[in-house]
């Protein structure tokens, strides 16, 4: 069952394409990773998702409503954190996180509380002193202390630091074994990783990629290193390898993942003493994509 | 040390020119060519002297006195005349220019974090806020050596060097005054909102408190500096000293701006804020509830500002009716139709001078839901349960409601004031069915006000010059002899005179609908356009 659905989504501004028929789902239940480059259209997609902006062409659902005729229907349902959180100078923390959960129709003091205590936030201050991390806590607080089906969170963290970035971790993981979905646009890939079940990735406002972690790894190269009693010799003639570099004896090489077979056969003929294999990390499947097709944007 | 508080200061005064580059001409332009053509129109207007002297009669009372300032009435030259029917408005046009323009680059910029930027720089403390001053004070003399030598080039007989230059003069010095107003309460307010607030708040004050002085209690005009103004008496004696004065007032502000700049932490006030509420009370739990909170302490001023222009005005009513009574021969003179004293012709100017401004407060309201745009906090509003229909409505609720407050607060005002220095005062009910009856006017410029931010949002700018236009083309469209239909194009023209004619009820059912019209488009452009920055 999906909870969020956009085909084919595309937004001018002007003649600027920013987004370019872009498809994302987000599944009931799961954490969506939605990562991409600075202004690939992340945030254009997640303002279209809210209704704020208006979609040149394709369709935007959130359960299954149309997210811009339906936007206050859907919005009793969800929770939205925006990127840069501005806020009120002369309100406090604690006023404007009542006013939020207020105008969502929902009311928990208990959860505020809780989460006050745990985010480290102090309530009484006026927005205008609080730091960028204290303003983005005031919105979490707001948004995990109402009931929603969907989280849409903007880069939430940007601005927190570690011991916060971890609370704010546990939140979401909550939230997910309640059965919640996320939406989780993100800079931090350590973070994605951990939380997410499936990641979309957007570059030039196209979404390049989709699909869980380890499927997107797969599509991928591995990292190895390799310990063998003779000197490997002719790896390089072998296709699908990268990256090769030596240090000690050790040698160390990124693989395609269709090519590991072949791989693994020719260095076998060197007799292995040591073999170690660690799957790609975000970061550099990431690399990859980000620096990878250029020019295969969606510019006009 | 002196040196290094300073630094950068060359470079960023190329910046402010640079970012101003379109902003400053503008606004010269827009007040040399006020200027010039006033004379110009007098001398068509007005060609002769007897002309000009039966104009001299009509100004002979306190009501335009209160209005401006006191002249030499026995030698209404043109350019006396120029100097005493204009001067005083133009001058407060020039304030304006440096309260706004001075804000911007020393809260605004701070507010916007700018300034953090540029700190972090090679740039001494001080460097910013007087790099501001240097180019407005450079600003302000352009503009007395344009007004100076312009006047003069005219050739207009009795418009000499002298009193030209000094015309000049007059208006870069009250720039300048502005200026350090603005710097002052620049460090005393956290925001630009609040500093422009205080700033013009003053600048009403000064202008009220001169009225008031010039009437009838001589030491009042001497407190403030429109008081000063005024007693340059142009194109007559000439006077340069109170300019000197204005001067010296300006840069002991500027002196003092310094010092509390380089005592405070950037983007700190001198007002500190304390710790507030741990959470919302019941108001604040509303879309409606919030556009209130926003804008409390603007409403408040702006309601006390009003009641006390109300007051102000009202007690001079005493010393104008006083000095009618029984001059039959002037009321003959002034009251043009049976029945109406010369009390009721000025009590209505007011009325109408006192609707338009109370007409500011309300449209700031329903601006100020753009200007949450633009700062990127109506994203956290539309992102909850709520429709743009509601959030636009509940500004729109705000300033109806503030519309309604401020022109009853100024009726209210300006009668208890009547009724205590009258012999004869009006029926309060007189006095304030004369002020809501211009409530369907002040209705359209807030519909005008929602149109735009329905459907060009950028262009919100353009009320304020409608509100300036309906200001001059009623108040001053007599003076000039404008043809009737000028008048015609704003609201306030169309309000029935109640005090002269009988009520007629067609015009304010059309201005109505016309209000309610506009506001429907721009609710219908506000569903549908693009919520950005
Ligand atoms: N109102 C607008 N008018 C014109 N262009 C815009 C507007 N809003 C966004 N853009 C452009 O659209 C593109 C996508 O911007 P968006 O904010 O969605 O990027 P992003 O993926 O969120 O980036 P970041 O990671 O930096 O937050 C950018 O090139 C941006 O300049
Ligand atoms: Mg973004």
């Amino acid at each position: 069952m999906s909870v969020l659905q956009v085909s084919e989504l595309t937004k001018r501004f002007g003649k600027f394409t920013a987004l370019n028929g872009i498809n994302l789902e987000v599944r009931e239940g799961e954490v969506f990773g939605f990562i991409g480059p600075n202004g690939a259209g992340k945030s254009t997609t997640i303002r279209i998702l809210l209704g704020i902006l208006k979609a040149t062409a394709g369709e935007a659902k959130i359960f299954g409503k149309d997210a811009w005729a339906d936007a206050v229907e859907i919005h009793k349902r969800i929770s939205y954190v925006p990127g840069d959180v501005n806020l009120w100078p002369n309100l406090t923390g604690g006023e404007v996180i009542d006013l939020f959960v207020k105008l969502r129709g929902g009311n928990n003091t208990n959860r505020r509380e809780e989460l006050i205590k745990r985010f480290d936030l102090d309530p009484s201050k006026k927005c205008r002193t609080y730091s960028k991390g204290n303003r983005q806590k005031v919105a979490l607080v707001a948004a995990f202390s109402s009931d929603a089906d969907l989280y849409i969170l903007d880069e939430p963290t940007s601005g927190l630091d570690p011991l916060m970035e971890q609370v704010f971790q546990q939140c979401v993981m909550e939230q997910k074994q309640s059965g919640k979905s996320i939406l989780l646009s993100s800079h931090i890939l350590s973070e994605v990783e951990k939380l997410c079940d499936r990641v979309g990735i957007i570059r030039q406002g196209k979404i390049i990629e989709t699909g869980t972690l380890s499927e997107l790894r797969h599509l991928t190269r591995i990292n190895l290193l390799v310990k063998t009693k003779e000197q490997i010799t002719d790896l390089h003639v072998l296709k699908g390898i990268h990256e090769i570099d030596e240090r000690e004896g050790v040698l160390s090489f990124q693989v395609d993942t269709e090519e590991l077979d072949v791989v693994m056969k020719h260095i076998s003929q060197f007799g292995v003493v040591k073999l170690e294999s660690t799957p790609p990390t975000l970061e550099d499947l990431f690399m990859r994509h980000y620096e990878g097709k250029a020019g295969a944007g969606g510019r006009s | 040390m002196a040196s290094q508080i300073n630094k950068g200061i060359g470079t960023l005064s190329k910046f402010i020119i640079r970012r101003d580059r379109i902003r400053i001409p503008l606004w010269l332009v827009g007040i040399s060519f006020f200027t010039f053509i006033v004379p110009i129109s007098f001398t068509e207007l007005y060609g002769s002297q007897e002309q000009r002297d039966t104009l001299a009669q009509t100004m002979e009372n306190p009501a335009m006195t209160a209005m401006l300032g006191p002249a030499d009435l026995s030698n209404y030259t043109i350019g006396v005349m120029t100097a005493h029917e204009m001067l005083l408005f133009t001058a407060m046009a020039v304030g304006l220019m440096s309260i706004l323009l001075v804000t911007r680059h020393t809260r605004g910029d701070e507010e916007n974090g700018r300034i953090e930027m540029i700190r972090s720089l090679r740039i001494g403390r001080l460097s910013y806020l007087n790099a501001t001053l240097l180019v407005y004070s450079l600003t302000n003399i352009l503009l007395a050596l344009i007004v100076g030598f312009g006047l003069y080039g005219f050739q207009i007989e009795s418009m000499d060097l002298e009193g030209s230059l000094l015309y000049g003069v007059t208006l870069g010095t009250t720039g300048l005054f502005f200026a350090g107003v603005t710097a002052f309460f620049g460090q005393l307010s956290e925001s630009s909102r609040g500093t422009i607030g205080l700033s013009i708040g003053f600048l009403l004050v000064a202008y009220i408190v001169r009225a008031v002085g010039d009437v009838g209690n001589e030491a009042l005009s001497w407190i403030s500096p429109f008081g000063w103004i005024t007693k340059t008496q142009i194109y007559d004696e000439n006077n340069w000293w109170p300019m000197a004065l204005m001067l010296v007032v300006s840069m002991i502000l500027f002196i003092v701006a310094n010092y509390l700049n380089s005592n405070r932490d950037l983007e700190a006030g001198l007002l500190p804020s304390k710790p507030g509420r741990n959470s919302a009370s019941v108001f604040l739990q509303s879309t409606i509830g919030l556009s209130f909170r926003l804008q409390r302490t603007a409403i408040l001023s702006w309601a006390i500002g009003m009641f006390v222009l109300g007051v102000t005005y009202g007690s001079i009513l005493g010393d104008i009716d006083s000095f009618f009574e029984g001059n039959d021969v002037l009321e003959q003179l002034f009251g043009s139709e049976e029945g109406n004293s010369v009390t009721t012709q000025f009590v209505s100017m007011i009325i109408m001078v006192m609707a338009i401004l109370a007409t500011v407060s309300p449209v700031m309201t329903v601006n100020k839901l753009y200007g949450e745009e633009k700062k990127g906090r109506i994203e956290h509003i539309l992102g909850r349960a709520v429709s743009r229909t509601r959030l636009m409505g509940s500004f729109l609720v705000i300033s109806i409601i503030n519309g309604f407050v401020m022109i009853s607060l100024a009726a209210i005002g300006l009668w208890l004031a009547g009724v205590s220095t009258m012999e004869e005062p009006y029926q309060f009910g007189t006095i304030y069915g004369w002020g809501i009856i211009y409530y369907p006017a002040m209705l359209v410029m807030i519909s005008v006000a929602v149109l735009l931010i329905g459907i060009r949002p950028k262009i919100t700018s353009i009320n304020w010059m409608y509100i300036v236009y309906s200001f001059f083309v009623l108040y001053m469209g007599g003076l000039f002899q404008l043809p009737e239909w000028l008048s015609k194009l704003t609201p306030f023209g169309h309000i029935p005179q109640i005090q002269l004619e009988d009520m007629t009820w067609l015009p304010i059912l059309i201005l109505v609908t016309i209000a309610i019209a506009l506001t429907m488009v721009g609710f219908i452009g506000y569903n549908r356009r693009d919520i950005g920055r």
